[in-house]
């Protein structure tokens, strides 16, 4: 008989944590202890990656649910012994329950969740639970129900807009593409996530890969495809696996293949993995990808609901659009459209990483702020520092600073500020980040992944990044900042596809907002947040070095030396400036000069 | 190429040949088998697929992926995401290079290690974080990376 059901978060983050060996040990006291009654199962991202390995008991007699967080080997021995066998849950390691007596408990007050109401509570292996849980449901009705036009028009009432970042209405890309007469179509999903600081995407295909499949094929019908792909990066080999049997599952019960659910409607759905080029996000470099060709975008028109995929009409949308789809046909456009602001409609799902005390994803109503988001939901900066700057958008993204906190998190006000909304990684940095170096970083990475046939992209991005790089190696000019703006209009202004048009962004963000910075770094060779390893030496403070020796322990180079007797002191010219010692020293002895 | 080699490869092109777009997808799994994509294996596909090996370079040197040269027995992926760099990837960088005597990214002497970067692994949250053969290994610290890197 069956007492508890305990359900692992495996998702990659989770994995990483060491969900594995944690699941491994509940196996073994599920077979040790019969009469305890242990359903074992897993699960995908639950949510709250800094809270990794998550596991969550429910008592299935009183259908209370507890979720521990942090739970490793040792943990689980106690939480069996306390809460399994005696009956008393070990309170100090429940970060949520139903009793609403977690620690964590506000990470979901402002959340609603559409496309992660499935992730993290059902097991993405099995289509049973997809099933109990509503899905393929909106499916059904599609095609036993509604026209093509139908399902178009219910789509463009809930006011969908492209979840990849550009934010183009979703209703009406189907309706472009619906409306080619072809023998041929094709819809893909764009599972190449490439935006460094984004992993929503991931985190939906490892924990419920048949909502996209749902998405996609009630797309493929509004538009007339029978064929499809999911055009995953190769990074992603958790999401592709279960991406594969969902697949395969799906075809078993005739959602996906001839004839599905005995209608006229046919769809056969394959997947393609990305081999690693951060171009191919952009719809006509991933058609090309596709074709197995070098992934260079090209001109548009003809756009891919014209001409796509081996020349064929072709819808793309980005996995968590998909992934919206059965949830606005099942619930209805009213239900969805009600969620968000004027133009931007409905939830949008964020990663929250960097300086933060609680990373991991949340899916909110477009219109919440993004300090709702940082002090609210991720409950603020790390260590109680001080908030600098959240990073937004990626690479094609910017550089919000405090004052902008207040900002609604819409399509429209987010471009107002010189970001975008992007797909959704947000990365919170404080003080201690330096926004030269962001740039420069960001920049270092347009600059590798420009596919280089456009030359304001190809060489504008180069020279910019030379430009930030001397200036954060303290050889900065008089001018720098102006002929950063130079170029950096020229490349938005000169570049086919959105990786040039956007890619100066980060750096006209960091100018407009953080100029004082960059006129740190260039005229007084100075970098205000001590990031900048050229610019920066790193001593003890006698009077505050207790002598423990922590310091020299975790130097990677061996540069410290001292004892018991003697305090520490940094050999400067073997320093490599890494500033371990700093992030270790427990008396805070490590200055930065 | 050794007849072993050169039967595998065939099997790989063979499942693919009849499909659309095969190169990249023939590409991946030669390079899953052999670790890299060889200077034969080029030739091979070329003649097999019918492609000017200048194509399939074009493909090959595009793509972060492909291997142009042998590595070593492990993959060390460094994350150099957003959240990785804001808190310490080159440092993580840094204590690799150093356990493994290189000085910059590529394979060890005794090809046991390949070290390479990879644009972000999407363990936002771990960060920083390394990926060892498909295996990620996240909130890294240099005693746990030297223990990690013991371990293999």
């Amino acid at each position: 008989m069956s007492n508890y059901k305990v359900v692992v978060g495996m998702g990659s983050c989770g994995i990483a944590a060491g969900a594995h060996s944690v699941y491994k040990k509940i196996q073994d006291t599920a077979k040790d202890k019969p009469e305890l009654g242990i359903i074992l199962e897993e699960t995908g991202c639950i949510g709250m990656c800094y809270r990794e390995p998550l596991v969550e008991i429910e008592d299935l007699k009183s259908k209370k649910k507890y979720l521990y967080g942090g739970v490793d080997e040792k943990r689980w021995e106690k939480i069996s012994a306390e809460h399994l066998i005696k009956g008393e849950p070990v309170k100090k390691w429940i970060v949520k329950s139903s009793e609403k007596d977690g620690t964590d408990e506000d990470i979901f007050k402002k959340q609603f969740r559409v496309v992660l109401s499935r992730t993290g509570h059902i097991n993405p292996e099995s289509i049973d639970e997809y099933l109990k849980t509503d899905g393929y449901k909106a499916l059904k009705r599609v095609l036993k129900e509604m026209k093509r036009e139908d399902v178009i028009d219910e789509i463009k009432k809930s006011g969908l807009r492209g979840r990849g970042g550009a934010g183009f209405p979703t209703g009406l890309k189907w309706e472009f593409a619906s409306r080619e007469k072809n023998d041929k179509k094709y819809i893909v999903c764009n599972a190449d996530e490439g935006d460094p600081g984004a992993f929503m995407d991931r985190a939906v295909l490892e924990g419920d890969p048949h909502s996209v499949i749902e998405g996609m094929i009630i797309g493929a019908y509004a538009i007339g495809a029978d064929e499809g792909y999911v055009y995953c990066r190769a990074e992603y080999p958790l999401a592709i696996k279960r991406l594969t049997m969902a697949i395969e599952q799906a075809e078993k019960m005739n959602f996906l293949g001839d004839k599905i659910l005995q209608t006229e409607f046919s769809f056969h759905l394959k997947i393609k993995q990305g081999a690693g080029a951060f171009v191919c996000g952009e719809e006509t470099a991933l058609i090309a990808s596709i074709e197995g060709k070098r992934g260079m975008p090209r001109i548009r028109p003809p756009f891919p609901a014209q001409k796509g995929l081996w020349k064929k009409p072709t819808n793309i949308n980005n996995v968590e659009t998909f992934a919206n789809i059965a949830w606005i046909i099942y619930n209805g456009y009213e239900k969805y459209a009600s969620m968000g602001t004027k133009n931007s409609k409905g939830t949008k799902v964020f990663s929250l990483s960097g300086k933060i005390k609680r990373t991991g994803l949340a899916e909110v109503p477009m219109g919440i702020s993004l300090r709702e988001i940082i002090f609210e939901i991720a409950g603020g900066i790390l260590d109680d520092k001080k908030f600098k700057a959240i990073q937004v958008g990626g690479p094609s993204g910017g550089c919000i600073p405090e004052k902008l906190l207040d900002t609604p998190v819409d399509y429209d006000s987010l471009n107002a500020t010189g970001a975008i909304m992007g797909s959704g990684g947000m990365v919170i940095m404080d003080e201690n980040s330096c926004m030269v170096d962001v740039a420069r970083y960001f920049l270092n990475f347009t600059q590798n992944e420009s596919c280089g046939k456009c030359t304001f992209c190809r060489i504008g991005t180069k020279r910019m990044h030379e430009i930030l790089s001397r200036i954060t190696q303290g050889k900065g000019r008089e001018g720098d900042i102006e002929k950063l703006e130079e170029i950096a209009h020229m490349v938005a202004e000169s570049s086919l596809c959105g990786l040039g048009q956007t890619a100066p962004n980060p750096v006209l963000t960091t100018i407009k907002y953080f100029r004082d910075e960059y006129e740190a770094h260039i005229k007084e060779k100075r970098c205000p947040a001590g990031q900048c390893k050229e610019l920066i030496t790193l001593k003890i403070d006698k009077e505050k070095c207790i002598k423990c020796g922590i310091c020299a322990k975790n130097c990677p180079v061996e540069c410290i030396r001292g004892s018991k007797e003697n305090p520490y002191e940094i050999i400067q010219e073997k320093c490599i400036k890494c500033g371990n010692c700093k992030t270790v020293c427990p008396t805070k002895a490590v200055i930065v000069e | 190429m050794t007849n072993d080699d050169r039967s595998a490869l065939m099997e790989i092109v063979g499942k693919y040949k009849s499909q659309k777009g095969s190169l990249i997808p023939v590409l991946q799994n030669i390079q899953e088998y052999l670790g890299y994509i060889s200077k034969e294996s080029v030739e091979f596909v070329s003649e097999q697929l019918n492609y000017p090996e200048s194509d399939i370079y074009g493909v090959v040197t595009f793509y972060a992926q492909f291997k142009l040269e042998k590595p070593g027995k492990h993959g060390i992926k460094v994350c150099q995401g957003t959240a990785c760099h804001v808190i310490g990837a080159d440092t993580v960088r840094d204590v690799i290079f150093k356990e493994l005597n290189l000085k910059k990214y590529g394979t060890t002497e005794d090809m046991k290690f390949t070290v390479e970067e990879v644009a972000c692994l999407g363990c936002c949250s771990l960060a920083p974080v390394i990926m060892i053969d498909g295996q990620v290994f996240g909130k890294l610290t240099m005693d746990k990376i030297k223990k990690i890197l013991n371990s293999y």
